[in-house]
């Protein structure tokens, strides 16, 4: 199979004798560029540093399966000036592609734009991680717990990296596969609509190999917890935030300016005297390097924390940062400060101008913010202003009083253009009527759903702050909000992986449900809560991140306890797992394939196919992105798409524009060998489908238990995992599912409690015994041929 | 109300629906469909209809017009519990799919639809849908909601409460006559 010629990379000259007229060389051995201590004993793979094509066999048999059904935006096609084209039906553009092609060079684009952004976070971590602690620090990321230290690295490039410093060679693979991916979108080139998919996957596993760089980089060095599922419970919510104290807004999701801002704090002993605040992964990310720093909450807080008036300061880094955070920073007179080549605001680099002219322009009000791609100078620079500043700004506020309220509703004509802007489609307008007569009720009633977009405000003829009324109006709530989260744990244990790896394989833990990705939810975070407490009390074992992580923590029983107070962190049957940040979506990923490892003993080194078809038939893994929004989110599931895992989305996923949908009533094609026997094996549609926006809550439920089934499990593992699927169904559909048949392969699969009810199903569906296989879609796995 | 996208900046291209500007284009639709399915999201359960739900009314209009129906999402069992049990459940994505496949033979193993009709399904997650159906298959799609779908073959206009509910009964009156 074709490999990447970074594989290949640098100079290698081996020398077997050289006579000299001084002297005789036996074995020389010469290497140029990057040299790696090759002492893994591991057998290379057929894939090592794979090129775009060399896994496109593997993705054409899951698109095989999961064929693409596309939901264009629109009909027209504007990204070169051909067009616009039409492409509505069958019609061509000028180009000669047609829709369906068209979409999938979107959706590749997404995740080319997702990939680029975790490779150029990562590469700005390790950049800077080498030059303050060297090439030659060591990948640490759990001590004794973890030895497969980088599993998709592994998995993917064949290499064991052991330094920050080995870590180039991935990112330069990373870099060099972006290119070529990007490549394929321009205009005139793949006229494939499943060959750009297959694209998209390769996209996905580049994301996956960024992700874990940053991610290990920055638990290496930056003393992050170590795959420890006892990592500390941190403060999440507007309510823990001390405003009488200087408070520092860092907003993004590289932590590096956080980290020097902390640094400086704990140098001077202000630590306790100034509150570091965040929002999004920075905020995840900054409670692992300090977990005495507070979580604001995710993306959705940016616009009404920035208003309340609370931050003194904003450091801004890179990555779901609003584009108008200057502005609405500049209305409550908070000094920006931009630290990423990302998002410079089109602020002054101030990055080697001494700090004191820079603090002295931004507090006298000089200048409104600053470049400074230094993290150390960003850090000292942000906490003097935030002690200078305080006592002159007052903390002053863009949130009018309920008088204000009053007097600009009655501008209201009920024109409803702020409803029609609304994602959530919100009554905006009824409430803001009711406001008109001094009842704020029905506007506090829309924060909860409230996405804090802004798209009311900006649809509005009247210019109404629609969006501070509303966060005025729950003001109640927001300062209620006191919660905590565990910190992001980083990797799963070698060790965990060891004692839950049989029992998922088999079946008997009914999944691993990971629930990830940003806040677009379509009625509130609570139902992320819902879900993930309800997988948890099922046994599941449920992993969490970035923003979801967050909201998770948001919801309290009635004893006052976020779900991380109630269920362990370890990764076993029951345990709700924080693993951190977006970039610690490579230990989600990561964890599967460990269990192909270390529990399976799979070899990894270059064997990415392989893997990916034992997870695939084995692994019970599933993701929910039940917000998902960013390119980043969907180059994330892709990475898990390649890998064999199912990623269900909220409706509002619909609008990444296509499907991979499976067809459970195409018997034809569910069936795997067998590798004992060669023998083709019908299996049943397990798991149905690999991407799937779910429309309900409820239906995200009932799909997540039935996409866990794989072709793999023992009977007693698919009686349970039925048990949950038909549980969940009669509870929240009111009715037995219409698909049992297909999922029972013998008698012995049928959960004992529904026997009756479940044997008369399937005498009704004519349904015939199968058998479970030991399944494989590659038949280079089968181990004896038929004669 | 104006035949333009309810979400202001959902623009759709060249190729928009027809606007219903009166029931009795449905009812001819409906009369003329050989093999007509109605699709109904769980918004059905909660959208007000006159002093019902919006389900009760499909519920009435499938009898009436002899429409099978297939509940999306969560949405069959609140069918079941007003005791109208033949509806079939799929996801909203998988029936989607489903009709787009011109070798699938519906429900009752007789053939393909031919026409379409949403309704309950999120806006957005409608508008991506009847894109869907636009582009990959060859059904006629009409959507029922209130407000207007230019991905579908045949939209109401955005319309209030009153007038949608107006123009629902009309359509469940002349389709008695079917």
């Amino acid at each position: 199979m074709a490999c990447s010629p970074l594989s290949r990379k640098g100079i290698h000259v081996k020398v077997k004798e050289l006579k000299t007229d001084v002297a005789v060389i036996k074995d020389l051995e010469l290497s140029f560029g990057r040299v790696f201590e090759e002492t893994w004993a591991e057998p290379i793979g057929p894939t090592p540093f794979p090129s775009v094509t060399a896994l496109r066999e593997w993705d054409h048999k899951l698109l095989q399966r999961y064929k693409p059904m596309y939901m264009p935006f629109c009909d027209v096609c504007c990204l070169c000036t051909f067009g616009k084209c039409d492409l509505t039906k069958d019609k061509r553009g000028a180009c000669g592609i047609n829709m369906a092609t068209q979409q999938s060079r979107i959706v590749l684009l997404a995740c080319c734009i997702g990939a680029a952004t975790h490779a150029g976070h990562a590469k700005h971590m390790i950049e800077h991680l080498t030059e303050k602690f060297g090439r030659r620090h060591p990948i640490d990321i759990g001590g004794l717990n973890i030895e497969v230290e980088a599993p998709i690295t592994r998995l993917v490039c064949g290499i064991r990296p052991k330094t920050l410093g080995d870590l180039e060679v991935v990112l330069d693979y990373i870099q060099d596969q972006i290119t070529h991916l990007l490549a394929a979108t321009h205009t005139g080139q793949e006229g494939s609509n499943i060959d750009f998919e297959s694209k998209v996957f390769h996209a996905g596993m580049i994301d996956h190999l960024a992700l874990e760089v940053a991610d290990i980089a920055q638990i290496a060095a930056l003393g992050f917890p170590k795959a420890d599922p006892k990592a500390p419970l941190v403060n999440l919510g507007f309510g823990m935030i001390d405003n009488k104290k200087p408070v520092i807004m860092v907003v993004g999701h590289n932590v590096l300016p956080a980290t020097g801002i902390i640094d400086y704090l704990k140098k001077k002993g202000l630590t306790d005297q100034v509150e570091v605040t965040g929002l999004c992964c920075t905020a995840h990310d900054t409670t692992r390097y300090n977990p005495k720093a507070k979580i604001v909450g995710p993306i959705s807080y940016q616009l009404r924390f920035i208003r309340s008036g609370v931050p003194d300061v904003v450091v801004l880094d890179e990555q779901c940062i609003r584009a108008d955070t200057l502005e609405e920073a500049e209305k409550i007179k908070a000094p920006v400060i931009v630290t990423s080549d990302k998002n410079c605001q089109g602020l002054p680099d101030r990055t080697n101008d001494s700090p004191d002219a820079i603090i002295a322009d931004l507090v006298n009000g000089k200048a409104q913010g600053a470049l400074i791609l230094d993290p150390e100078k960003a850090g000292e620079v942000a906490t003097k202003i935030a002690i200078e500043i305080t006592p002159k700004r007052r903390k002053s506020k863009n949130i009018p009083s309920p008088k204000e309220i009053m007097e600009e509703a009655k501008k209201c004509k009920l024109c409803n253009d702020c409803v029609r802007a609304c994602p959530q489609m919100s009554p905006i307008p009824e409430a803001i009527k009711e406001a008109e007569e001094g009842n704020l009720r029905l506007l506090a009633d829309l924060y909860e759903t409230c996405i804090g977009c802004g798209r009311c405000e900006e649809a509005c003829p009247n210019h109404l702050a629609i969006h501070s009324f509303i966060v005025k109006a729950a003001e109640h709530i927001l300062k209620e909000e006191t919660f905590k989260i565990q910190a992001g744990r980083g990797a799963i244990q070698d060790v965990e992986i060891r004692n839950v790896g049989s029992p998922i394989v088999l079946g008997e833990i009914p999944g691993v449900v990971a629930f990830v990705g940003c806040p677009n939810y379509p009625h509130s975070g609570k139902e992320v809560a819902d879900m993930m407490q309800e997988f948890a009390n099922r046994r599941f074992i449920v992993v969490t991140s970035g923003c979801s992580a967050m909201t998770a923590a948001m919801y309290k029983n009635e004893e006052g306890k976020s779900l991380y107070e109630i269920y362990p962190g370890d990764f076993e049957a029951g345990g709700i797992v924080n693993v951190g940040s977006c970039v610690a979506n490579s230990h989600i990923a990561g964890a599967a394939i460990k269990i192909a490892n270390i529990f399976a003993k799979r070899s990894l080194r270059g064997n990415y196919e392989e893997i990916a078809d034992y997870i695939y038939n084995r692994v019970g893994a599933v993701g929910v992105a039940w917000g998902a929004m960013s390119q980043k989110a969907a180059a994330i599931a892709s990475g898990c798409w390649r890998l064999g895992i199912p990623v269900v989305v909220g409706p509002q996923g619909s609008k990444y524009r296509r499907m991979l949908l499976g067809r459970g009533d195409h018997e034809e094609d569910w069936y795997v060998y067998d590798a004992r026997t060669a023998d083709r094996v019908y299996v049943g549609p397990a798991p149905e489908h690999l991407f799937y926006a779910a429309e309900t809550k409820e239906e995200a439920l009932v799909m997540v238990a039935k996409l866990c089934m794989r072709p793999n499990d023992t009977t007693k593992g698919r009686a349970i995992k039925l048990t949950h699927y038909i549980d969940l169904h009669k509870r929240l559909y009111g009715t037995m599912p219409d698909d049992i048949h297909l999922y029972v392969r013998n008698i012995m699969d049928i959960p004992i409690t529904m026997k009756d009810e479940i044997m008369k199903i399937l005498k009704e569906k004519s349904w015939k015994e199968g058998r479970v296989p030991d399944p494989t879609l590659l038949p280079r796995m089968i181990r004896k041929r038929k004669e | 109300m104006a035949a333009e996208p309810w979400q202001t900046a959902e623009i759709p291209g060249p190729t928009k629906a027809l606007v219903i500007t009166k029931p009795e284009v449905v009812v001819a639709m409906i009369k003329k469909a050989k093999r007509p399915i109605l699709i109904v999201g769980h918004e059905a359960v909660e959208s007000d209809f006159g002093e019902e739900k919006l389900i009760d009314y499909l519920i009435r209009l499938a009898k009436t017009a002899k429409i099978p129906v297939v509940a999306t999402a969560h949405t069959v069992g609140e069918f079941v519990k007003r005791g109208y049990s033949h509806v079939a459940e799929m996801p909203a994505v998988d029936i989607t799919n489903r009709l787009q496949d011109v070798e699938w033979k519906g429900f009752d193993s007789k053939g393909q639809y031919d026409l379409a009709l949403f309704t309950g399904l999120p806006y957005y997650m409608m508008w991506t849908i009847l894109s869907s159906m636009k582009h990959f298959s060859n059904l006629k799609t009409i959507t029922l909601d209130r407000f207007y779908q230019p991905h579908a073959t045949w939209s109401f206009p955005n319309l209030s409460k009153k007038d949608w509910n107006e123009n629902l009964n009309i359509l469940l009156n002349k389709i008695g006559g079917k």
